[in-house]
């Protein structure tokens, strides 16, 4: 998929810095079913990483519970204004993405 | 932006193989549906090459339009994701494989930030805060989904007690919260009503 299924953004204010991102991606739960009765075959993200300076910050697991086109927003210390931040998704077809932002 | 792409990928098997893949997505073009519908249609396509692919025949023709085209990766080991959290169909079960632990202490430094009526179960915004110190991940679980356990993010370097997302519900309920810190478990709750399920069915 393109590089833009991914919107990221990291604002520093303080020592604090505040990450938004959103993902695009259809996170099927594998429970729904089409028009016709046939069952949506589960496509969902499982894990996510973001990582700055070859640490991570955050991983995160997913279910298909988290809603499509998914968001997600978390704060942390210790960077400062030009630091790359990189976020890295995995879903179960084993699909992944990954964009890079610089701490502003 | 999705139909640019199969356009691009049209175009770039146009001289040698363009009629296979016309016959594997034409079904597409008959559909009056909205482009994300779309999307997972074509994903359920390259789920079914990649299942042909991992028995070994090269013989149909699409799975080599996939292959050139650069829309089959072979699939990454998920070996950290815990799969037995996810399947568990209760709350103290998906805890017991996460965190090691089925009960959690009730705890007021946590807040959830979740509206009290959501109209769309499929999207349910939901900010967990905690000042508790020490966090070292926040699991964030809706009571009556079939399965309860949403999220477990793993908070490491400099990261603050803070994590917002939305989620999917199947029906009215408590949105929980679990917290690690310091090795021990803290739980909060907060009750939403749904009134449009989002976990479809």
């Amino acid at each position: 998929m393109a590089s833009n299924s991914i919107k990221i953004r990291a604002k520093i204010k303080e020592d604090e810095v505040t990450v938004k991102a959103l993902m695009t991606h259809p996170m099927e739960t594998g429970n729904r079913k089409d028009s016709k009765g046939a069952t949506i075959p589960a496509h969902f993200i499982q894990e996510v990483t973001c990582a700055s300076a070859g640490k991570d910050i955050l991983t995160a697991d997913w279910s298909g519970g988290i809603s499509k086109n998914p968001y997600i927003s978390f704060k942390y210390k210790g960077a400062s204004a030009g630091d790359d931040l990189t976020l890295t998704w995995v879903d179960n077809l084993g699909n992944t993405e990954s964009a890079t932002v610089k701490v502003e | 932006m999705f139909v640019a792409e199969i356009s691009s990928l049209c175009i770039r098997n146009a001289s040698a193989s363009f009629e296979p893949l016309r016959l594997t997505y034409a079904p597409l073009n008959d559909r009056i549906e909205t482009i994300p519908l779309l999307r997972q249609e074509i994903e359920m396509k390259i789920d079914l090459n990649r299942r042909i692919l991992l028995k070994g025949t090269f013989a149909t023709s699409a799975i080599g339009i996939a292959i050139g085209a650069g829309l089959l990766t072979p699939v990454q080991v998920l070996a950290a994701w815990p799969k037995e959290a996810f399947t568990a169909k209760d709350i103290p079960g998906a805890l017991s494989v996460l965190m090691g632990a089925d009960s959690a202490e009730v705890s007021g430094d946590i807040n959830i930030k979740a509206p009290d009526i959501a109209e769309n179960g499929a999207v349910v915004p939901v900010t967990v805060s905690t000042s508790l110190a020490g966090v070292e991940s926040i699991a964030i679980m809706a009571a009556n989904n079939p399965v309860p356990l949403i999220a477990n993010f793993n908070l490491k370097e400099g990261a603050e007690g803070f994590v917002s997302t939305r989620i999917k519900m199947g029906k009215s309920g408590d949105v929980l919260a679990v917290v690690k810190a310091g090795g021990k478990l803290y739980k909060a709750g907060k009750e939403v009503k749904v009134t449009i399920g989002g976990c479809g069915g």
